[in-house]
């Protein structure tokens, strides 16, 4: 049943009202489809997009996390195929304890594999294994037409080139055949390095390139010569008989962590420039310099936001928006950081990675060069003015922004980020001539 | 250990059977809608490494319960716990305007429900073992004017369910009833209400612990049993003119 209600992604920035439905079942989603009237459409997975990416404002949304059965598992290639809902979560929870992995994972494991494919999502790992659309094998898609239509590299091959990193626009997918990897152990082996600055960062992620999983914290409230100092983690799946030393003390933080709530902390006042820089100096100084080994579990090495519940209600009712970028120059990245240490505006949950060659294109983001994401509370139009200034560093080395984390994008720049879009826009005009699929992001970049 | 789930595509029984199925059981899925049904037992199956069958049935089919049962049986072994999750809010509005409409309802929450759990116990009783769940409903603890026939079907569930557990009770069998506040559903999804909403997971957990702890009678949410005993109490009198 259709039931008015208030949505908005991680961010909670903006909030949008539509017509939603929750199928329980995949007949129920047919039939919703049918049933749907004149309004465009739209997938919602676990709403972990920041922006407005799932959401379609006056439409109707098709919120698809219980459609989440797995369908076929092979353990001797590793490939599953399931419906679009299940979440990574109930991967990694299913098949960690038969030694495997998804091929890709995002900072958190509250994501379906629907919304995986949408954002085409990028990991630890990208320099190495690419996005996760790059380990899927064929997708079955309902189309604005109303077809489901089977569709692979080989079958269909523009809508399925089309769908991954197509943000929902270009129909519902339903199931998918997706690969995973064999993994010995929950563990991660990792290293800790204490970046002095931003150069010491470009020197030590190149030097990292053998690491299968590489990230850093970075200060970006930070100015002078420490600009840009850092905590960089690289390490991988843990060999056979890795020993966790840590392990029953971890699990208790950990479970102990999983019951704090942010909600109740909900507050407008909590993150500052002085709380900001208060949290930023005390993370960089508990890591001593130099490199150091360990071994982790793999949830505070993939996903340590996830271990307190609806954390994005610290940024208070006004909401928080995400700046991801990446460009494929050095001086930009400088100059970027520049200007956001400089505006004062930043948060502490930042990281910058190198990505890697593999580059999909069309409305995907990631290309060889340097992503950073960074936090913002929502401050409003003089936060909406130094994004739009970042911009302009992006455009002039061509570079893009992650439309994943976006909610203020203007078509023009992302016209300009984007050059494949009318390659893919036309594929998606193909196959929903009538527009039947949109969003709230897709009309605001000129895409609905 | 085989668990029969009747009404399996009711994501509160898909959720009870995770539970046994984490337990290592196997399960039979029965619904009328047999495709979904299995693809609910292939989920099963690969998420915990048991025996897990889909199959047709359909409540209002009541000659073939008895079939039904021993088919079930043929499949995965002698039922040790068997699930009664189906069930139909049907329309109150439509119910009143057209009886035939009214006596499905009736016919899908109780005589359907009766039916089968008389079959059920045949089996059971066979080997003097077993345990039988019946999720029944808070709605059929008092009769309303938004939903009566609902209500008054899940009521004379529950009190058959009553009966039999009495009658079963000296041949070792146990029989549970179960009744429902309000879990996030299809049902609840367009609700707004202050009443909090229990998960599906919520609910299987408590019911597979009390079913294993042998209880005879469950309200989930718990608070729910407090509600109902003041709804309960109001004398009809006062309750005639409410609308609940
Ligand atoms: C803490 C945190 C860390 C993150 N880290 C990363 C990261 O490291 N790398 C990264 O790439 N992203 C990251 N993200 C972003 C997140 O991975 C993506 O936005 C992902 O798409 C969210 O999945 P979802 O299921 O919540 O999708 P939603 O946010 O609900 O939807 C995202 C998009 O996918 C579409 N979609 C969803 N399901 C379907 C479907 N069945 N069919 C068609 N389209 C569909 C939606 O329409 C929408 O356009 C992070 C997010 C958070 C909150
Ligand atoms: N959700 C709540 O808040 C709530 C509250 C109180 C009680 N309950 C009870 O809990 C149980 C599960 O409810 P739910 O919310 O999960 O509802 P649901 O999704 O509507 O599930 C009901 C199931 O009953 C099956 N069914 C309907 N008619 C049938 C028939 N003639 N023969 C066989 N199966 C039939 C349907 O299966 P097919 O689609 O395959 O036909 C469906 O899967 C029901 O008994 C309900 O009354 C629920």
């Amino acid at each position: 049943m259709w039931a008015q209600k208030k949505i908005s992604g991680w961010g909670r920035y903006p909030v949008v009202e539509a017509d939603c439905i929750r199928p329980e079942r995949r007949s129920e989603l047919l039939a919703a489809f049918e049933d749907r009237g004149d309004e465009p459409l739209l997938a919602y997975g676990l709403g972990r997009s920041y922006g407005d990416a799932a959401l379609l404002d006056g439409g109707r949304v098709v919120m698809t996390r219980r459609l989440d059965r797995m369908l076929e598992f092979d353990p001797e290639s590793g490939w599953l195929r399931c419906e679009a809902g299940v979440s990574l979560e109930q991967i990694i929870h299913t098949f960690l304890p038969k030694g495997f992995f998804p091929p890709v994972v995002p900072g958190t494991q509250f994501v379906t594999v629907g919304g995986a494919i949408g954002c085409n999502i990028h990991g630890k790992n990208h320099h190495v294994d690419g996005c996760f659309g790059d380990h899927v094998r064929s997708m079955e898609i309902l189309t604005g037409k109303g077809d489901i239509v089977e569709c692979s590299r080989d079958v269909e091959p523009e809508l399925f080139w089309a769908t991954i990193g197509g943000m929902g626009l270009t129909g519902l997918i339903l199931s998918v055949e997706v690969q995973l990897y064999r993994v010995a152990n929950p563990y991660i082996e990792m290293e800790t390095v204490r970046c002095e600055n931003l150069d010491e960062f470009f020197v030590v992620s190149e030097e990292s390139a053998d690491f299968s999983h590489t990230v850093t914290w970075i200060d970006c409230a930070k100015r002078g010569a420490g600009m840009g100092r850092g905590i960089m983690m690289r390490g991988g799946h843990a060999k056979a008989g890795t020993q966790h030393e840590d392990g029953a003390v971890m699990e208790l933080a950990d479970h102990v962590m999983r019951m704090i709530d942010g909600r109740p902390f909900e507050s407008n006042l909590w993150l500052n420039s002085a709380t900001i820089s208060i949290f930023n100096e005390v993370y960089f100084r508990k890591t001593p310099p130099g490199t150091h080994r360990t071994v982790v579990g793999y949830e505070p090495f993939f996903f340590p936001l996830d271990a307190v519940n609806n954390w994005n209600y610290i940024y208070g009712d006004r909401g928080f928006l995400q700046y991801q970028m990446v460009v494929p120059d050095n001086e930009a990245t400088r100059e970027i950081i520049d200007q956001i240490s400089a505006s004062g505006m930043g948060s502490f949950l930042a990281v910058i990675k190198d990505f890697g060659e593999l580059d999909h294109g069309g409305l995907s983001f990631p290309m060889k060069g340097t992503t950073l994401a960074l936090d913002f509370p929502n401050l409003g139009t003089p936060l909406l003015d130094l994004m739009n200034r970042l911009d302009d560093v992006v455009m002039s080395c061509g570079g893009r922004v992650y439309l994943g984390k976006d909610a203020r994008l203007s078509e023009a720049n992302f016209k300009t980020m984007y050059p494949e879009w009318e390659k893919w826009k036309d594929i998606r005009d193909k196959w929903d001539p009538d527009g039947v699929f949109q969003s709230d992001l897709g009309r605001r970049l000129g895409l609905s | 250990m085989s668990v029969l789930i009747l009404g399996a595509t009711s994501p509160i029984a898909r959720a009870v059977c995770h539970e046994y199925a984490a337990d290592g059981h196997s399960v039979y899925l029965a619904a009328r809608d047999v495709e979904e049904a299995e693809r609910i037992a292939a989920d099963v199956a690969i998420r915990f490494d048991v025996d897990a069958v889909g199959g047709p049935f359909d409540a209002l089919d009541f000659d073939n319960h008895g079939e039904f049962v021993a088919n079930v049986e043929t499949a995965v072994g002698p039922i040790t716990v068997a699930l009664i999750a189906f069930g139909d809010m049907g329309d109150q509005h439509a119910s009143e305007e057209d009886f035939a409409s009214a006596k499905r309802v009736i016919d899908v929450n109780y005589t359907g429900a009766a039916s089968v759990c008389e079959a059920i116990a045949d089996a059971m009783l066979e080997r003097g073992a077993g345990s039988i769940i019946g999720i029944s409903s808070v709605a059929g603890e008092r009769g309303r004017k938004s939903n009566y026939f609902y209500g008054s079907a899940k009521g004379a569930f529950t009190l058959y369910l009553q009966g039999l557990r009495n009658r079963l009770f000296e041949q070792g069998i146990h029989v549970m009833t179960v009744k429902l506040g309000f879990v996030d559903t299809r049902m609840t999804f367009g609700m707004e209400t202050a009443i909090p909403v229990a998960t599906p997971q919520q609910a299987a957990q408590a019911i597979v612990h009390a079913q294993e702890r042998g209880e005879n009678e469950l309200y989930y949410p718990r608070f729910w049993k407090g509600i109902m005993g003041v709804i309960k109490a109001i004398p009809e009198g006062l309750f005639k003119r409410l609308s609940l």
